[in-house]
């Protein structure tokens, strides 16, 4: 009955939109990771992403300047994170969880003018006559451009980490790094670009949120969706087109969500908007449960630190 | 050129002097943020990190108040530092906070309006008892299932804020006030309220809790087999397997007192210093602690000190933000900076710096 008052087309589209900004950030993570990375910042790179695409947006009049700019936010934290356990050595644990909290920090602090601001609007791409086919086109072909965007990367990541040259040794750095270094490539410089891209990914996530799908600013409003879309990469077991679906998956969830308290079921709204965290633990147990770190598909050399020896 | 060569031993010094070091260049860095700010940058750090001891003007309100934020920091830091050195990375501490906050303060709305002595002692029992329970899920689905228990503590700090809202909103609010949000005022609930024990030292159970558990961490890492077995699993995972240390064991252990000190940590704010379940309760104690943690070298005695520097900052960021209109946020960013440099030094801990000459062969 409360369903039945929902269209599908609409959910659908609803759908996308809701899970646009982790399905960035995800893919992002998924290339980093498989270069044997981990990065537990996403949240801090989605949050900075989120501020800074925003405040250039407002003052540029432009989304797409400050999608760009959201990027390169991601990207100067990912710098920073990249100095620390590439350079410096540190644990890629402690950095994530400090890039994290200093995210969220500077951009509060940073963001504080721009609360209760309406960014400039991002127009939906024109597509013509596939817009007004029925049902699909409602559905599919009425989005902004970075939905696109997010569908286009995720296919180019898989191809790029399947068939690519430089792919493949990224790839191989991740497996086996002492093994990828006695070939003769640069463990280090290829884990930099990867947590470099992850930066970018997870900054235009984050822009997202404040931009198109909330669209506002207010102080970490990421709400966890950077550790939903670390927990995404593990549910697609380092697998693109793995980590589009489950991004769907859950953004369907999350649209169910807000349409159930919408139509005022009565559950309260704080119970109904833990599902989406929920789920995701849910899934992660599913996925994880009696499988070792091999046929999870782990990359082989994922969160262990290379430093040549000689 | 430069390169950096692993010492065969970490250096203790540079284990020692980091924190110090780390501290110096957050104030610097710092300093340059505040000038940024348009703010007096000495100014503003002798408000954050002098005049909350030292001033005559602030420091007879905000010496009690050192303790009383401090408290919590090192309740939790002390817990998540012993699973820290035994690589079990349980970052949802706000969340067991927020548990043991919502179990302690359950015991004493069920029992108010009820006088009896034996309310305050049920809610501690009950407060570390929601904490360790809210750790127990990451831990059993680690345990069972192989479930990352970095990601699923972290998840279940938003699951936890919602329930304290909904707690707030619904089941815990106050019925003589339906109109506001938040429960009943335990601090008017004698048989309940965590009251400073000593009157103008900030000293609540609280502070004598955290002292307890230094002590009791203390000797547990440094003379009991189980602190051993900690840092054998931290630093040789496979040697510490080999020795009969049982992994499952070691996570039930790790997040079970980590979750039930941060359960503890909540209810001992709830009942006192916090006083009532509110939407707000929760202000990132279960955060910072992580960076009480490393900068007190996972040390329950650098914990102190740390927890207390720390804790000198939420004051601190309180009175400049007063004083000079300097924003909240500053101290978050303030924060992150302090773990962001200390990492950085940690690098000379275990490596050395080594210029070498010409080309390489």
């Amino acid at each position: 009955m409360i369903l039945g008052s929902i269209n599908p087309a609409v959910l659908m589209a609803a759908l996308m939109v809701a899970a646009t900004p982790i399905l960035l950030a995800a893919i992002g993570e998924l290339v980093v990771e498989k270069s044997g990375v981990l990065n537990l910042g996403v949240e801090g790179m989605m949050i900075m992403g989120a501020c800074i695409g925003f405040i250039v947006a407002v003052n540029t009049g432009s989304p797409l300047i400050g999608f760009a700019g959201a990027a390169l936010g991601g990207m100067a934290l990912a710098l920073l994170f990249a100095l620390l356990t590439q350079a410096l050595m540190t644990n890629q644990v402690a950095s994530g969880l400090a890039l994290t909290l200093f995210g969220l920090g500077l951009t509060a602090l940073l963001g504080q003018q721009y609360v209760g601001i309406t960014p400039p609007r991002t127009p939906r791409l024109d597509l013509g006559p596939l817009a007004e086919i029925p049902f699909f086109g409602r559905a599919f072909f009425r989005h902004d451009i970075v939905v696109y965007l997010s569908i286009l990367l995720v296919g180019a990541v898989w191809w790029f980490l399947k068939y690519s040259r430089a792919g493949m040794i990224l790839r191989a750095v991740g497996e086996n790094h002492d093994a990828a270094h006695a070939l003769g490539y640069s463990v280090k410089r290829v884990r930099l670009l990867a947590i470099v891209f992850g930066g970018a990914c997870a900054g235009l996530g984050g822009a997202y949120l404040s931009l198109i799908r909330v669209p506002q600013w207010t102080e970490g409003m990421t709400v966890g969706a950077g550790w939903i879309a670390l927990a995404l990469v593990v549910f697609a077991s380092w697998r693109p087109w793995r980590a589009l679906a489950g991004a769907y998956l859950f953004g369907g969830v999350v649209v169910l969500q807000l349409n159930l308290q919408a139509a005022g079921v009565r559950i309260p709204v704080e119970y109904l908007s833990m599902s989406p965290y929920l789920i995701t633990i849910l899934v992660l147990v599913i996925i994880s449960s009696g499988k070792g770190r091999g046929s999870l598909n782990a990359p082989g050399s994922l969160n262990r630190p290379f430093h040549a020896s000689s | 050129m430069i390169r950096l060569e692993k010492r065969k031993q970490p250096s203790r010094f540079w284990r020692i002097a980091n924190p110090f070091l780390a501290v110096a260049l957050t104030m610097l860095a710092g300093g340059v943020m505040f000038a940024a700010l348009g703010k007096d940058p000495l100014v503003a750090i002798r408000l954050i990190f002098f005049d909350p001891i030292f001033s005559e003007t602030f420091a007879s309100y905000s010496r009690p108040q050192l303790l009383i934020k401090s408290a919590p920091l090192i309740l939790i830091a002390v817990g998540l530092a012993i699973g820290f050195k035994a690589g079990i990375w349980n970052i949802g501490a706000e969340g067991q906070y927020i548990i043991g906050a919502l179990f302690g303060a359950g015991v004493a709305l069920a029992f108010f309006p009820q006088p009896g002595w034996y309310i305050f002692p049920l809610m501690v029992i009950a407060g570390a008892f929601g904490g360790f329970l809210w750790a127990m899920i990451p831990a059993i689905l680690k345990t069972r299932f192989n479930t990352n228990e970095i990601l699923v503590s972290l998840l279940l700090v938003y699951v936890a804020e919602r329930i304290l809202a909904a707690m707030a909103l619904g089941l815990m609010r106050n019925p003589d006030q339906p109109g506001f949000p938040g429960s009943r005022d335990l601090r008017r609930y004698e048989a309940a309220h965590n009251a400073e024990l000593f009157a103008n030292t900030g000293i609540h159970w609280g502070v004598v809790a955290a002292l307890i558990a230094v002590i009791f961490a203390y000797v547990m890492m440094t003379r009991h087999m189980l602190g051993f077995h900690v840092q054998l699993a931290g630093q040789a995972p496979r040697a510490a397997r080999f020795g009969g240390v049982s992994p499952t064991r070691l996570v039930v252990i790790c997040l079970g007192i980590s979750g039930a000190l941060a359960g503890l940590a909540g209810m001992f704010e709830v009942s006192g210093p916090g006083g009532q379940v509110r939407i707000e309760f929760a202000s990132g104690y279960g955060f910072t602690a992580i960076i009480v943690a490393f900068l007190g070298r996972l040390n329950p005695l650098g914990i102190v000190f740390a927890g207390l520097l720390l804790g000198l900052t939420y004051i601190g960021g309180e009175l400049s933000q007063m004083m000079l209109q300097i924003p909240g946020a500053a101290i978050q960013v303030f924060q992150g900076m302090l773990l962001f440099f200390l990492l950085a030094l940690d690098f000379q801990t275990n490596y050395r710096i080594r210029l070498t000459k010409g080309a390489r062969a």
